[in-house]
């Protein structure tokens, strides 16, 4: 059964990719959370262990031939609104945000779930349904309720990081699909005046940090904190950084959330502008080699998939990095396969495993 | 399969290259920006990061304070000065925790204990080294603190006890955070070093004593000095708590016990408010709230009469003749007897190969229950049990709320032992033997209670039959005054008994204190009627107590345990006692004054007169037995 092709076309490059840069961020989180009080198994450690779950998932998901999710999308798409549902209704709360459903054994995180499902959700769409002319409005009344059910209930938890990462996500896919230039143009005028109706539906905290993003010393020591230490981690790397466990402002304990949103700025403290840049390359170089395969891939649905899968990993990487080096407002979006916790880095290893499973079966009609 | 293939879309190679350029664009504004950050402002946040540093500093919260039921402070905190040190700004440590155990005179090994224990913590929060310094060892290390780089002053409320040792075992004792607790949820945010509630309500109210630090931000230079003050977030003090003590019962029943190992309950009758409860010896709370040393530790540990324990609820006494009381009753509600019911006590009673015999040798010869409880005669309550049998019994006594622990606020509460049929054959594997059924009427043999126990019960007989919880938590209020928790009544059984029943039984226990010939009459009181019952618990058995000599004193540890139970006024009780004088010898003579003194108390009775009242030579509930050849 098992196509011995798939083995000869597997994508080294990626998976080497994915595993060196967790490698580094790993190392990162060593010395991150060198100076936290210990606990029983070390940050590090832990994050070890997801990163074999992750490779585990991943290599599970590109054993997967995925044009059969094409079939399961709608499925997965029900299923998981209904978890959404679900969390408003009976979701544990921790920190005045209503994220998870508790198993017991482990806290389930739809609206994590749902980027993914978002991706094949709408390349199942967009590739059923071909407008060689671009698509005009009425076209995108379809995917437009596709996104808004879950980014809506997502809001409602409220993740605004969350619900703003699956439209970047959707708005990407729909973009590469093709939109006609008039109904662009429209968009983009109804975007504007979105936004600033959008700001009167925000929560105090939220318009607080977009306050405080635009002038953060106005309140040095509340939420502006924790864009001017981090700037400070990064800007007092220098050229080549302090060393590996000798940024000052990581160990001393300065920068809040080092090892989880913020740990990008341990790591440009330590290893400074030359070190950036190193891991500015790779992500970057993972990005275009995601494009890549998109380009390879045999059908329309493995194309739109691994565009959606790209462009998940992009913004979460540019807006994490904006966010730390003081571009964009903080709102609590992980570095992926960088920053410290399970939920990240199972959801990125899903979306390495569709790049896997589409660049496998590249020469496969 | 055309249709599906990617390239059916015109200009979708373009798409590609698009994508790709987009990427490289936005991911080259970000390294222009760490260019920025990291190259061209590199100098600025250097200076930043190295000279302008941030110190947090955290202001201890104060404790709640606890009250007794009329707002009168039991618990309360005053300023101690600690000496710290900020890991952070430490160059060398040694030289500096010798030059600080020099100067406060404290062994530098316990320095070091509690440095190495505090290097798991941030290291920008200071780490306490010496706990409530004394005013003279405070000035010398601030004349020389100029040599001690890093080393900090903090003031924290401590712990104080206006009333030294009062109500010691309720109120607990503090003591240092430990290794275990710190790992716990719990006590997230706790620093080593700082005091939380090991015992009584100090440990089971911690959450609600326990107020929430505040923090001091300043900004330091590169030295440690403080520049400016940028932000101060108040402490919250803890939440006031208010018991149901009276104080001044609770300072007087510890005076009348001063001395002795004991216990005393006081319970409001008509809600089950725990008024005092006393255990003695005490230890004190102060010595924990400061640290406790390795020496005085030892000491308590090593005294046999138990300071730490709370005798109250922990200690278990065969209740002897004050179980007379639910041996009674429980014959009337059996009809086993009347009030007529006459015995003819002889001094014993004999039953197969065993004498069972009364305290007084010669006998009290033809005894009505009156007078049974009156004088505490064995030989009737003997009688009357075999007719009653165990089982009876042992109901009425768990109706009462004996046998299993009340349900009392605090910890390790005991359940004391009502034995019956059932609980011997799964204990031992032996039938019940009807001799054994005669050792409990009169509270001995395999029967245990707490003081709690008895006071409850006491308060049962004389309320007719409603068992309350007893508790001593009346409200716990936060600052504005509102309520977090308050305790209400709460009924937990009932000795269903006739109203006719229990009027014979209290007339019993009235002739006891209040006429001639009654073992309970230390505790009469001028002005107000009290009823009560007396005890003595046999602690080892004398083969013959006839065999000592009445000259020689008996050694202590082998001294009779004195009981008294009572309740007052006797129309309309309100206060019920129970007292408990380990190895006092005779409880009418060493437990009823404790009781007199609680009652003049309570009733504001200034009763010189009722001291006069002599004192007979009698109670001792002895029984032997002896097995014929």
């Amino acid at each position: 059964m098992f196509d011995r092709r798939l083995l000869t076309h597997f994508d080294w490059v990626l998976l080497l990719l994915v595993c060196g840069i967790s490698l580094v961020g790993i190392m990162n989180l060593y010395s991150a959370t060198s100076s936290l009080p210990e606990t029983a198994t070390p940050v590090y450690l832990k994050q070890l262990y997801w990163l074999g779950i992750g490779l585990m998932i991943a290599l599970t998901v590109s054993a997967f031939d995925y044009r059969h999710l094409q079939h399961l999308g709608p499925f997965f798409y029900v299923v998981t609104v209904t978890l959404l549902l679900l969390v408003l209704m009976v979701g544990k709360t921790s920190m005045g945000a209503t994220r998870w459903i508790d198993l017991g054994f482990f806290n389930l995180q739809p609206s994590e779930i749902m980027k993914i499902v978002m991706i094949i959700t709408l390349s199942w769409h967009f590739s059923e349904r071909v407008q060689v002319a671009g698509y005009t409005l009425r076209d995108l009344v379809v995917p437009f309720f596709l996104l808004a059910v879950p980014v809506f209930l997502i809001m409602k938890q409220p993740d605004l990081g969350t619900a703003m990462l699956v439209i970047f996500i959707g708005s990407t896919l729909a973009l590469f699909a093709g939109i006609r230039r008039s109904t662009l143009v429209f968009l983009a005028l109804m975007g504007t005046a979105a936004a600033w109706g959008g700001w009167y539906l925000l929560r105090d905290y939220q318009k607080e940090r977009i306050h405080t993003f635009l002038n953060p010393e106005r309140d040095p020591l509340g939420s502006g904190y924790h864009i001017i230490q981090s700037k400070i981690a990064v800007g007092s790397g220098g050229l080549f950084g302090k060393g590996f466990m000798q940024g000052s402002q990581s160990q001393l304990s300065f920068l809040p959330e080092r090892h989880t949103d913020f740990a990008f700025s341990v790591f440009a403290e330590e290893w400074g502008f030359s070190g950036s840049l190193v891991l500015l390359l790779l992500y970057l170089f993972l990005i275009i080699w995601g494009i890549y395969v998109a380009r390879q891939a045999s059908d329309r649905f493995g194309m739109f998939l691994s565009i959606g899968v790209v462009a998940m990993m992009f913004w979460h990487i540019v807006v994490n990095l904006g966010m730390v080096i003081g571009l964009l407002p903080v709102v609590g979006v992980p570095l992926p396969l960088f920053s410290y916790g399970g939920t990240s880095m199972v959801t990125t290893m899903i979306g390495t495993g569709l790049l896997l499973s589409v660049s496998m079966r590249r020469f496969m009609f | 399969m055309g249709l599906s293939s990617p390239t059916d879309i015109p200009g979708l190679r373009n798409r590609f290259l698009v994508c790709s350029l987009a990427a490289i664009a936005i991911f080259l504004l970000l390294v222009l920006r760490l260019w920025y950050l990291q190259v061209i402002s590199a100098d600025r946040y250097l200076t930043l990061s190295e000279k302008n540093r941030i110190r947090y500093i955290s202001i201890a919260a104060a404790r709640g304070p606890i009250y007794d039921r009329n707002g009168e402070l039991l618990v309360d905190n005053r300023p101690a000065f600690g000496v710290s040190v900020l890991r952070q700004e430490v160059e060398e440590i040694d030289p500096l925790l010798t030059q600080i155990g020099g100067l406060l005179d404290v062994d530098v090994e316990k320095l070091r204990a509690r440095w190495d224990a505090g290097q798991r913590f941030p290291r920008y929060r200071p780490l306490p080294l010496a706990d409530d310094v004394s005013r003279d060892a405070l000035d010398r290390v601030q004349e020389n603190s100029v040599d001690l780089p890093g080393m900090l002053i903090e003031v924290r409320p401590l712990r104080s006890y206006p009333y030294k040792e009062m109500a010691a075992h309720l109120l607990g004792y503090l003591g240092e955070i430990t290794e275990q607790e710190l790992q716990e949820e719990a006590f997230a945010g706790y620093r080593p070093g700082e005091f939380v509630g090991k015992s009584g309500l100090e440990k089971f109210l911690d959450p609600y004593l326990q107020g929430t630090e505040g923090e001091r931000r300043v900004e330091v230079d590169v030295r440690g000095r403080e520049l400016r003050l940028l932000k101060t977030q108040e402490p919250i003090p803890g939440n006031k708590v208010f018991l149901t003590l009276r104080r001044d019962l609770q300072l007087a029943a510890e005076k009348a016990l001063e001395g002795e190992a004991g216990a005393v309950v006081a319970l409001d009758v008509r809600t089950g408010e725990v008024l005092a409860m006393v255990s003695t010896p005490a230890f004190d709370p102060a010595a924990f709230a400061r640290g406790i040393t390795g020496q005085e530790w030892v000491k308590i540990l090593k005294n046999p009469r138990h300071p730490l324990t709370n005798k109250a609820i922990k200690g278990q006494y065969p209740p002897a003749s004050t179980f007379k009381i639910v041996t009674a009753l429980a014959a009337l509600k059996g009809g086993v007897i009347s009030p007529s019911t006459t015995v003819d006590c002889q001094g014993s009673l004999t039953l197969g190969n065993q004498e069972f015999r009364c305290w007084k040798k010669e006998g009290h010869g033809p005894t009505n229950l009156k007078k049974a409880l009156k004088e505490s005669c064995d030989v009737y309550f003997y009688m009357v049990s075999l007719d009653l049998g165990i089982d009876r019994l042992s109901a009425m006594a768990q109706d009462l709320g004996m046998g299993k622990p009340l349900g009392f606020l605090l910890d390790g509460e005991k359940g004391g032992l009502i034995p019956t049929r059932q609980w011997k054959r799964e204990r031992f594997r032996v039938p019940w033997y009807d001799g054994e059924t005669v050792i409990a009427s009169i509270g001995q043999g395999y029967v245990l209670a707490t003081p709690l126990q008895l006071a409850v019960m006491t308060a049962a007989i004389a309320n007719g039959g409603t068992v309350l919880r007893p508790h001593v938590l009346k409200k716990i209020e936060d600052l504005d005054g509102k309520i977090l928790r308050e305790t209400t009544p709460e009924v937990i059984g009932t000795a269903l008994a006739a109203e006719k029943d229990f009027r014979e039984v209290r007339r019993g226990l009235e002739a006891a204190v209040n006429e001639p010939g009654g073992t309970g009459q230390a505790s009469r009181l001028q002005g107000v009627r009290v009823a009560g019952k007396t005890g003595t618990a046999q602690v080892v058995r004398l083969k013959d107590k006839d065999d000592i000599n009445p000259d020689r004193e008996i050694p202590y540890r082998f001294r009779d345990h004195a009981l008294f139970v009572a309740y007052a006024p006797a129309e309309t009780p309100e206060i019920a006692v129970a007292v408990v004088v380990e190895h006092g010898s005779h409880g009418g003579s060493a437990a009823g004054p404790v009781a007199r003194v609680l009652f003049e108390t309570y009733f504001g009775i200034d009763d010189s007169a009722g001291k006069s009242v002599p004192v007979p030579e009698n109670g001792s509930a002895a029984f032997s037995e002896q097995r014929e050849e």
